[in-house]
């Protein structure tokens, strides 16, 4: 006690220098760290942008340029990389068909499945619902990996394998998880009082999910929708094991990865070809971040 | 609409009871016929397949006499016998620990620190933030891409500027070097991915630390400014005990996705230089080696492992979704 006094007594005048100090300092580290944070998160993006726009003994010449000489910029990368294979290009506008196909194919699957399947966990009691939740999240924790072994042996033995359809399937499989989870959640915040009224006027069950429930879930459904398509656009490993022997079927992740092993390619179509890929998500994203930050955290909050 | 149905309920006490149970027998069937699909598709699609993969680690199955293969053939433990008694799957093994703690340390640490750096309202936070999650986003193959352009020791930009500005003697094989660096069994290029998977995942710790944060009533952080706290102080002694429940999940999360990490490495190094983590060797021998058996066989034991280890951590810190 006596000590807890007599710092006290002494402690003002060192306390406040101590305190000037960190705060001078955080002061100048904050936007330091910022920036450089900023730097770190976008430049390499920034970067793919301007090689695919270089010509590449330009980029062999001085790869760390920061923007194109003037009258450097080239757009050939582009109608290179898209125009196909017989037209002596790379193909990727077929990539990008088939990359789309399969997201929004799986949107569309795992949202009539999931749909139902979330409302059912929310609103309805019935035997095992609890334990349901538990077992669609321990697959989220599986290693992809030990599917892909049973799956690829199943699929090479039906002869699924490298078709659109086998690979959505899983997807939906993969998905169809969080994405109750998260509606879940959404469905329980609109009050069952909304759907007991219906009720009482003569709706049944369904009509009531139909007609009151679903349309007030619908930014969740939106958001959830955008979060399945990213998952399905960004993934590799099962579009790799299913899909790699027949280039016609190759998603643009798997194009790109693909190409990228040779070195006939290019590097600067290859960026053309890696900006393609990735700025549906961005877009996506920066139209949606709002929704889609919740939705990122939502899978794994405790629900 | 109460009134109307008031009077009803009074008159006859016994019908709603028996109304109710037929509603909670409706109720039932509509459930279970609602989350059927879900069920049907998720034991297909998951739960079979697991249990194939044990029956295929417990069998000689090769690529080439897959078609005979049944869930029912000539159980030995041969497989597991071989992966555990070969080097390459402890060097696996090990790199997988490496990778997955120094990945999961990094991206929680630069996330922290992203979250701390951001706590304070400015012009253009909320912008600042979008940007920062673009890591986390972004197609896996892109990112993977653009960061081997960028590393390449001939004709990247950081060799070069490196080289020229910075004043490096010789390029660095960031992706190629296999050579130790320091005391530890840990290689250049096993460095070089553990720092793309904290970029790439840091994005997701910054959220949850920032939703977090948000939450902390700022009357305590207030209450200690003016007791004469200093900024450490009231980090050290109010933010972070706020924030360790939210770390602790983190952790776990973070730790089994990047444990179970397959696109990264085998993008980047393809699992060369010292970086061949098992999901890489389960792909390897599927896939080149045409070994089944083996490949299902390490799979499960990556599984387990992976298991027993979450197991003990929550043994050990308490069950994180209770505290947070």
């Amino acid at each position: 006690m006596s000590t807890a006094t007599t710092t006290r007594g002494r402690a003002p005048a060192r306390r406040v220098t101590r305190d000037l100090v960190e705060r001078r300092v955080l002061a100048v580290l904050r936007p330091v760290v910022i920036v450089a944070l900023l730097v770190a998160a976008v430049f390499p993006f920034y970067y793919m942008g301007v090689l695919s726009f270089r010509p590449l003994d330009a980029v062999l010449q001085d790869p760390g340029a920061l923007w194109p000489r003037r009258g450097e910029v080239d757009w050939s990368t582009y109608t290179s990389v898209l125009t196909s294979v017989d037209d002596g290009g790379q193909g990727f506008l077929v990539f990008l068909r088939n990359s789309l196909a399969v997201s929004l194919g799986t949107v569309v699957l795992t949202l009539l499945v999931s749909l139902p399947g979330a409302y059912a966990v929310s609103r309805l009691d019935f035997f095992g619902r609890r334990q349901i939740g538990a077992l669609f999240l321990a697959v989220y924790f599986f290693p992809a990996i030990l599917l892909a072994i049973p799956l690829f042996s199943f699929y090479s033995q039906i002869g699924l394998r490298g078709s659109l359809l086998g690979l959505m399937v899983v997807y939906v499989a993969q998905t169809a998880a969080v994405s109750i989870y998260t509606l879940r959640n959404y469905f329980d915040t609109i009050p069952a009082s909304l759907e007991e009224s219906a009720a009482v006027d003569g709706c049944t069950r369904l009509q009531a999910m139909r007609l009151i429930s679903l349309p007030l879930a619908m930014p969740a459904i939106i958001s959830n929708a955008l979060f399945i398509f990213m998952i399905a656009w960004n993934e590799f490993l099962f579009a790799l094991l299913f899909l790699v022997e027949d280039r016609d079927r190759w998603t643009v992740s798997l194009g790109l990865s693909q190409l990228s092993g040779s070195i006939e390619v290019p590097t600067t179509v290859l960026m053309a070809g890696s900006v393609i890929l990735t700025v549906p998500i961005i877009v996506l994203f920066f139209i949606s971040e709002r929704w889609l930050t919740g939705g990122l955290t939502a899978g794994a909050e405790k629900g | 609409m109460t009134t109307l149905s008031q009077p009803a309920l009074s008159q006859t006490p016994a019908r709603p009871a028996r109304g109710r149970s037929a509603r909670v027998r409706e109720d039932r069937r509509t459930g279970y016929a609602l989350i059927a699909p879900t069920v049907v598709i998720v034991v297909v699609m998951v739960v079979l397949p697991i249990l194939w993969t044990v029956s295929l680690a417990f069998q000689h199955v090769r690529l080439i006499n897959l078609r005979q293969t049944g869930f029912f053939g000539r159980y030995t433990v041969d497989n597991f016998v071989s992966v555990l008694t070969s080097p390459g799957f402890a060097t696996a093994l090990l790199n997988t620990l490496v990778y997955s703690v120094g990945g999961t340390a990094g991206a929680i640490v630069v996330g922290l620190v992203a979250a701390l750096a951001l706590r304070k309202p400015f012009r253009g936070r909320g912008a600042v933030r979008a940007l920062l999650l673009l890591p986390y986003v972004a197609p896996v193959v892109a990112a993977t891409f653009v960061w081997k352009t960028l590393l390449n020791p001939e004709f990247g930009a950081v060799n070069q500027w490196g080289t020229t500005l910075l004043g490096w003697k010789e390029p660095v094989a960031f992706l190629t070097s296999g050579e130790d660096v320091g005391p530890l069994p840990v290689s250049t290029a096993m460095i070089t991915v553990v720092v793309f998977e904290a970029w790439r995942s840091f994005p997701f710790a910054f959220l949850f630390l920032t939703a977090r944060m948000e939450a902390i009533p700022g009357t305590l952080d207030e209450a200690a400014e003016v007791d004469g706290a200093t900024p450490l102080q009231r980090f050290r002694h109010i933010v972070l005990p706020q924030l360790l429940p939210t770390i602790a999940v983190l952790t776990v999360l973070r730790f089994i996705w990047t444990f179970n990490d397959f696109d990264a490495i085998y993008l980047l190094t393809g699992g060369g230089s010292g970086t061949q983590v098992v999901a890489v060797r389960v792909y390897d021998f599927l896939i080149s080696r045409g070994n089944i058996g083996t490949a299902a066989a390490q799979a499960l034991v990556l599984a387990v492992i992976l298991a027993v280890l979450v197991t003990v951590y929550l043994k050990l810190f308490g069950r994180p979704e209770e505290a947070a």
